[in-house]
């Protein structure tokens, strides 16, 4: 088995560098997502942008296609393999190269995990704010190839809301410097931002500058219980229109709490129809102030019950339990497909009432946990992947899902990404001219069509 | 092999494979992938594995073995988890099929196999009188004489760490500290202990502390003469089918049905007794008997904290004492905070909290010694963070981990004690009487 491509890569990677085995093959063919496999050529792991350069010199030049790829925790297919690619895997470039104090800027390595950035920063009294429910293994690079979001999203924004500069390797292996560490730059272009959410489509992101944020000096974490979904979704609406912007402000309902519960095993309370974790943070007095407001809009919405979590590590572990929600609803079935659509704050309880009539409908079993403070909403079909005709039914209702969700104005995709898995239903969000742009964009980037072909469109 | 154990890979009920959603929360508590970065040694990557073979789409091959003994069957991926993947039974089908198929056969390793599998660990009374031979080579003085000629530097370097590796034998096994002591006169409950194979032998004092600790607490304590060990060895190294015969002589050695509970101090064999029901499960005979076995089990600290132990009066004469937490004890057993309980309750112990207490140090069974390596790595990185809590004692309940960081204290040049936290517990009883 002589392949010419495997060859020229070896001539500058070291062994370990580069992984052909048929194991090795296997346990790169996927990522975080449900239902979606294929067998790379080969996995590359460089160590540097010089590496990364000559790799996609060699990949450019005999138009094969490369896959970059972090930790593998994609949930949209974004780094799943196409068929014949080089993955090129980027967890060794894992160096924090600067902790800029004068300027609140980190210079990282798209390897870091995306837990070190926030550790690193919270150890110089400085807070990295982005945290996307895999934030223990995600890497920088793939949080900002997703423009990834997290619990903190309707206080503190986005990644993209943090990225100041980047170094981007091209298709053809020229290294592009764009952005700085100036919070004013109006220089051409911002290059910068289109690398922003490209999904690993534009080129491959080997340095990242971050803003950082001073540390808020104090935060409460709440938890609320309600009877529906609906009081619930009404309470978030009266805090913000109280002209309280917490940092966070989740929700689980029933089926998902359950399971978190059944994981975690923190105390959460199973005969809930939904349950809100809510934090206020900033200045002592004024988090004081915010968290007693906050918990008399809950009661007045009508929870049934309100708690304040009574230490810094009840909040987190509460936090923590949030984030395994996806996970944890895989105790429930085979295969759970996660969806990620998000709808103008003010339609939340249409979209949600829809979401479980959809389900219902089809009798397709829902769980449904999200960031209710921003509108993004993670409705999680639980189904057997062996099941066709129930996986059928699955794709319907989930159609219906993005049908309704476009149609309050919203988005297919909140935060993670288009990838494979949303790729049919772009066109209907972004229209002909939107589609024609993003093409042209890509042609202008990406001429011989190398990176991560066939994601986000074809 | 009976016919149940064919294809074990491809017999695992299909759903205890496909629970793994493959979403990557284990991968930053996985020991061997912090260490490589490489997806094929994650548990995600492994179970990727074990899947391509139980779905028919690949057989088992050598790389696939290697892989299989390069995990240290920590468990830090099962607490991970959300998904609640048994990685522990999926991991010892893995390995029992490698050995099934001689995957990793050659005449060496069938020879150590033979030697430690099926005839040391076989019989108690076996390694009892091999440990006293061991016992006067390391008193007679034979030992010294044989270090100081550097008659050890003729052996392989892997087999001179070993030597290092060879605990030191007690100078009484536990069935004389057994006698010496008496059972309270109005003991409340009545347990039985769980003596070990090399804790019998080589930690027989951690035995007698255990005996003191629970006689201190109204505890009648038995020590079941005809126990053999406990077969986490043999199930953890793909044999089974021994794995089972020795559940089945310990379950007749101890009638579970006789006592309230059955104590084990190591968390290595609590981990695995405690499983004794699913291992079981297909046996006519046993099933029933194993299940009333595994109601009964219960680690040390987690028995003493649940009847209220009494707190010590006095202290045991230590002062920082850090915590390193037996894999399977944390991540087999669940248990965490109880012997956190346990020293925070002497007197003049100060607990200072370990970094990555959680985090494997190497031992792993017999890890240390089929994979030198990476096992050296991991106590490496333990040492790192015991050094930076400043404390002189590590407290550890299992023996494997105590044999490996009184290791890295020597490695490190360090006068490092390392104990059993019931010992400290026991010592600080003891220390009452002296008062009184």
């Amino acid at each position: 088995m002589n392949d010419p491509i495997i060859d020229q890569l070896r001539s500058f990677l070291k062994a370990d560098q580069l992984l052909t085995s048929e194991e090795d093959l296997d346990v790169y063919s996927f990522d975080g997502t449900a239902l979606l496999h294929q067998k790379p050529r080969c996995i590359a792991l460089p160590e540097s942008s010089a590496e990364i350069g000559r790799i996609l010199q060699v990949a450019n030049g005999a138009k094969v296609p490369v896959v970059t790829r972090g930790s593998g925790t994609g949930l949209a297919g974004g780094s799943v393999p196409v068929e014949g690619c080089i993955v090129l895997c980027l967890v060794r470039l894992n160096r924090i190269l600067a902790l800029d104090v004068k300027n609140l800027v980190m210079v990282v390595e798209p390897g870091v995990l995306t837990q070190k950035i926030a550790d690193e920063a919270s150890a110089a009294g400085l807070f990295y704010p982005p945290d996307p429910g895999s934030i223990k293994i995600s890497t920088i690079g793939g949080n900002v190839a997703n423009n990834s979001g997290g619990l903190r999203g309707l206080k503190y924004g986005v990644t993209r809301d943090y990225v100041m500069a980047l170094e981007v390797v091209l298709a053809d292996g020229q290294v592009l410097q764009t952005g700085s560490k100036c919070v004013k730059d109006v220089a051409g272009f911002s290059l910068r931002d289109l690398f922003i959410g490209s999904e690993g489509c534009l080129g491959v992101i080997t340095k990242i500058t971050l803003k950082l944020i001073p540390q808020p000096a104090a935060k409460k974490t709440m938890l609320a219980l309600f009877d529906s979904m609906t009081a619930a979704a009404d309470t978030v609406s009266s805090i913000i229109e109280n002209k309280i912007i917490p940092c966070t402000l989740e929700f689980l309902d029933r089926v998902t709490v359950e399971c978190v519960e059944s994981h975690a095993q923190i105390g959460l309370p199973t005969d809930c129809e939904a349950l809100l974790l809510m934090e206020v943070d900033g200045h002592p007095a004024q988090v004081a102030e915010q968290a007693e407001q906050v918990v008399q809009l809950a009661r007045a919405g009508g929870a049934r019950e309100v708690r304040l979590a009574e230490s810094a590590e009840e909040a987190l572990r509460l936090a923590s339990a949030r984030r395994t929600a996806f996970s944890a609803l895989a105790r429930l079935a085979p295969t759970v497909v996660l969806e990620d659509v998000t709808v103008p704050r003010s339609e939340l309880a249409r979209m949600v009432a829809r979401i479980d009539e959809v389900g219902r409908r089809h009798g397709v079993k829902v769980g449904t946990f999200g960031h209710m403070g921003d509108g993004n909403l993670h409705p999680t079909f639980l189904c057997d992947e062996r099941d066709q005709e129930e996986m059928q039914r699955v794709e319907q209702a989930m159609q219906e899902v993005f049908d309704f969700a476009i149609e309050l104005g919203g988005t297919i995709t909140g935060e993670h990404g288009v990838g494979l898995a949303k790729k049919p239903f772009l066109p209907a969000q972004l229209g002909d001219v939107g589609m024609a742009m993003l093409r042209r964009l890509k042609d202008s980037f990406d001429p011989n069509g190398i990176l991560n072909p066939g994601k986000v469109f074809d | 092999m009976s016919d149940s154990e064919l294809n074990l890979l491809r017999d695992l009920d299909y759903s205890v494979v496909q629970q793994c959603m493959h979403c990557g929360m284990c991968l930053p508590t996985c020991p061997t992938y912090v260490e490589t970065l490489n997806e094929r040694s994650s548990p995600r990557g492994r179970i990727a594995m074990m899947r391509a073979v139980a779905d028919g789409r690949r057989e088992l091959s050598e790389s696939f073995a290697e892989e299989m003994y390069f995990c240290l069957g920590c468990l830090a991926c099962q607490t991970a988890c959300p998904a609640g993947v048994n990685y522990g039974q999926l991991f010892e089908s893995a390995r029992a099929e490698i050995e099934r198929q001689q995957l990793l056969d050659s005449p060496k390793r069938r020879r150590i196999r033979r030697w430690t599998l099926g005839w040391l660990f076989a019989e108690q009374r076996r390694l009892q009188r091999v440990a006293r031979l061991l016992r006067l080579y390391q008193r007679s003085g034979l030992e010294r004489f044989v270090r100081s000629i550097g008659l050890l530097r003729l052996l392989p370097q892997s087999l001179r760490e070993l030597e290092q590796l060879t605990p030191r034998i007690s100078s009484a096994f536990t069935a004389e500290h057994h006698a010496r002591t008496a059972d309270p006169p109005d003991a409340r409950y009545g347990v039985a202990l769980v003596g070990g194979c090399v804790q019998d032998v080589a930690f027989a004092d951690t035995n007698a502390d255990t005996i003191y600790a629970l006689r201190q607490n109204g505890c009648r304590v038995l020590l079941p003469s005809d126990q053999v060990c406990c077969g986490s060895l043999h199930a953890h190294n793909g044999d089974l089918e021994s794995a089972r015969a020795l559940a089945r002589r310990n379950i007749d050695a101890f009638a579970p049905e006789n006592v309230d509970a059955i104590i084990v101090n190591a968390g290595g064999c609590g981990s695995h007794v405690k499983h004794y029901d699913h291992l079981l499960r297909d046996d006519p005979t046993y099933a029933s008997r194993a299940k009333s076995w595994s109601e009964k089990v219960r680690d040390i600290h987690e028995f003493l904290v649940e009847i209220d132990f009494r707190a010590p009066a006095v202290g045991c004469g230590v002062g920082a004492v850090t915590y390193h937490e037996s894999c399977h004890l944390k991540h087999g057993q669940g248990v965490s905070d109880a012997p956190r309980q346990i020293l925070r309750a002497i007197p003049d112990v100060e607990l200072v909290e370990l970094a990555e207490a959680d985090w494997c140090c190497g031992s792993a069974g017999i890890y240390n010694i089929t994979q030198p390596e990476m096992s050296m790595r991991l106590l490496d990185r333990k040492m790192g963070n015991v050094r930076n809590t400043g404390a002189p004692v590590v407290a550890t309940g299992n023996p494997g981990c105590v044999i490996q960081l009184q290791h890295g204290g020597h490695r490190e040049g360090i006068d490092l004690q390392v104990v059993h936290p019931i010992s400290l517990l026991a010592d600080a009883y003891r220390a009452e009487e002296k008062v009184s």
